[in-house]
């Protein structure tokens, strides 16, 4: 279970997150929408005690995260390239990662065998530095990367936007699959309200920092974001 | 036009680069743009006076134009290492309407206001001036061979652009070039083929008829018609302008291993140095700078001084610990937000680092046990400053690091690049080198030579054996400063 209480980020007096209280139940797979500067990428970066909360505090599992680091061990995130190395090859940053969540070579190749098609063939064996893949080819890293060591708690930040139409396909099913055991929450955010509609049990909606829906995802869902996203055009016709 | 991209560029001065230096590095930059400024410029008054003290015989100008080509090859190289064309600013200006012949006139005159052409003048003008206020040849004669002068080295501007853009790709076909240079300088150096007198006889004829000034300018106008067309040939993306993705190298440090739990860090790190530019430099400096004994223990005047031999042991010992330790941890600067999202417990993370300079520091030590030549006491302080280093020296700098917010890209290059330098690389400086300096010397002055070696020696073992609790306490500082090395890491330019 992750919880937020009373939380809030404020720079230079504007607050860019407000949060009374959110609870996310274990296995659940959340989506969080939003216009740029909702507060999404800052919502996940305290969940990640990467930056600090003006007030409140995050609860991953029943740890304070900004306390202790024992959240670190079941959490893995992609949130954008600083998350990658870029002197690495694909395997060697699979191969660290692994390493660091206790799993190895066999283990992380094991993981590996299971996104072949997902690759693609333009990551694995190809001799070249993280640095030199392109865009979508370093996230589609990141993002497997993230899957290492069976983490109790998957944090992607938009995790659609720059992939080729196949491979979100691919991406989409991964997800589905992950979240159809139940066993591992995932914190999805992006800007494309199809996918993540479908993939997501539970939609949240933030707009300029505060949590304005809470939707449990149903066949309704979609049309309900999308209207509420072309609200201001709906209200100058 | 160009004004509009003039105007840019001095924005792009203003809004980067300069402004996140801090204060103390900007003047440190500034003093030594003077200093150089100024011993130019003195050379360049005190030259003409100076040749006819110590050759009265010879006709100063004269003299000087024999040397000329020996200064020009040297300025060749030292662009060469230093000087860069800044071509890949122009990639935003592609899609603008702007003809591609003004983008590439005007990335090569700004090429023009570097400091490499202005230190020239500040001989050539001082030194013409002084001529033609001694009549020594016609004041036509002497601007002439002025005028010659700076398209000389203007076109050494231009000559060196293209030859770095022949050769960057594969510095191995530069060989024959050296070849033929240093064959050439030999030939001259033994008399057999004297190329410089040549060249010095050319620009004689110079002044005997200045309207032959219009070769250097012809040659120079070739270099720079030259680096037009060979610029706007390669306007297109995928060819001057990308950067070129190299073969990875998979280099696995297996040996690492042995180190258990630490063995992914310490590979980690290897392969950081290894495979990035600017680390990489650390450990050439640490080769060179071994032979930064001999400068002491050669000299006499230091044997009474043995204070001296203790800053050369901590900085023979310690050079990689200084270079690589002080940078700590903005080395990972560009994956910052993952070391500290990642299961990576901090302690472990600062373990490793000492660790890894831990090895560095013993195998310097090795390195320098065939001082042992200059006395057994050299080697005994070495190998107590080893011991210092790695007990004291090795946490101050883990410490210091926690003050540590600026970032530095891997890949840029390292000479003359202050990049994550702060006010904390300046500060621990103090204790690092000048505090087992002062102990020993204590100890020394008041006791004896042993004593003080002994004192050092016990404090290097006792923060061995505390080294865990200090890493500890170290840790405590990063947690408490990773919000803000975040967000300084994530800021670019300087």
């Amino acid at each position: 279970m992750i919880t937020a209480t009373n939380l809030s980020k404020v720079y230079n007096g504007v607050t860019v997150l407000h949060m009374e209280h959110l609870d996310i139940p274990n296995g659940q797979s959340m989506g969080l929408v939003g216009n740029n500067g909702a507060g999404k990428t800052t919502f996940f970066s305290m969940l990640l005690d990467l930056i600090q909360p003006t007030t409140g505090n995050i609860f991953n599992n029943e740890i304070t995260v900004s306390q202790s680091e024992d959240w670190k061990t079941f959490t893995s995130s992609f949130i954008d390239e600083s998350f990658l190395i870029g002197y690495l090859t694909p395997e060697e940053y699979f191969y660290f990662i692994g390493d660091l969540r206790k799993q190895n070579k066999a283990d992380v190749d094991a993981l590996l065998a299971t996104f072949e098609d997902f690759f693609h063939g333009e990551i694995l064996g190809r001799r070249k530095y993280l640095r030199d893949l392109s865009k979508g080819n370093q996230k589609k890293v990141g993002i497997v990367a993230a899957l290492i060591g069976n983490p109790k708690v998957i944090i992607l930040d938009e995790p659609f936007a720059n992939l080729d139409p196949t491979t979100q396909i691919r991406l989409k099913k991964i997800i589905k699959d992950l979240t159809a055991q139940k066993e591992t929450t995932i914190l999805i955010s992006s800007h494309d309200l199809i996918h993540i509609t479908e993939v997501c049990e539970r939609i949240v909606v933030l707009d300029r920092g505060e949590l304005v829906k809470d939707i449990i995802t149903s066949a309704a869902t979609l049309a309900e974001l999308e209207t509420y996203f072309s609200r201001d055009l709906a209200t100058e016709q | 036009m160009f004004k509009r991209l003039f105007s840019l560029e001095w924005k792009s001065f203003f809004r980067s680069a300069s402004v996140g230096k801090s204060i103390g590095l900007k003047i440190l930059m500034g003093f030594l743009a003077l200093y150089f400024t100024a011993a130019f410029l003195l050379f360049g008054i005190g030259l003409y006076p100076l040749l006819q003290e110590y050759f009265p015989k010879e006709e100063p100008l004269m003299l000087v134009n024999r040397f000329v080509l020996v200064w020009l090859t040297l300025e060749l190289s030292y662009r060469f290492l230093l000087q860069n064309l800044p071509i890949l600013d122009i990639k935003p200006l592609m899609l603008l309407p702007i003809k591609r012949r003004n983008v590439v006139n005007f990335v090569l005159c700004k090429s023009l206001y570097s400091f490499f052409n202005f230190l020239p003048l500040l001989i050539i003008i001082p030194f013409g001036i002084y001529n033609i206020y001694k009549h020594t040849f016609s004041t036509v004669s002497i601007i002439g061979w002025m005028v010659s002068m700076i398209f000389l080295t203007l076109t050494i501007n231009f000559a060196n652009f293209i030859i770095k853009k022949k050769f960057t790709d594969n510095i191995k076909a530069l060989l024959p070039i050296v070849g033929i240079i240093a064959a050439l300088a030999i030939l001259d150096y033994f008399k057999i083929f004297e190329s410089s007198i040549w060249f010095g006889k050319g620009l004689n004829e110079i002044l005997q008829q200045p309207w032959l000034a219009i070769i250097p300018m012809l040659i120079f106008i070739f270099f720079y018609k030259w680096n037009q067309k060979d610029l706007e040939n390669k306007f297109y993306l995928d060819a001057s302008l990308k950067e070129e993705v190299k073969d990875a190298n998979t280099k696995e440090f297996l040996w690492t291993k042995r180190f258990g739990d630490l063995a992914p860090y310490l590979q980690q790190d290897l392969k950081l140095i290894w495979r990035n530019k600017r680390p990489k430099t650390t450990i050439y400096l640490s080769i060179i700078f071994l032979a930064y004994g001999l400068i002491f223990y050669t000299n006499d005047s230091y044997a009474e001084m043995p204070a001296f031999y203790i800053f050369a042991g901590i900085f023979i010992t310690g050079i990689f610990m200084i270079n690589f330790g002080q940078f700590i941890p903005a080395w990972d600067a560009g994956y910052f937000p993952l070391i500290m999202a990642q299961n990576i417990p901090l302690k472990r993370y600062l373990t490793a680092k000492a660790g890894l300079i831990t090895v560095s520091v013993v195998i310097l030590a090795i390195l320098a046990t065939p001082y042992v030549y200059f006395g057994w006491r050299i080697l005994m302080v070495n190998m107590v400053c080893a011991v210092y280093n790695i007990g004291i020296n090795i946490p101050i700098l883990l410490y210091s690091g926690s003050f540590n917010r600026k970032r530095i890209d891997l890949d840029k290059s390292p000479i003359m690049n202050y990049q994550g330098t702060g006010a904390a690389q300046w500060i621990v400086g103090l204790p690092l080198m000048v505090m087992p300096v002062l102990i020993f010397w204590i100890f020394y002055k008041f006791i004896s030579f042993e004593s003080g070696l002994t004192v050092l020696l016990v404090m290097g073992i006792l923060g061995l054996l505390l080294r865990n609790k200090a890493i500890s306490y170290i840790a405590l500082r990063y947690k408490r400063n990773k919000y803000a090395m975040i967000e300084g890491f994530k800021q670019s330019g300087q």
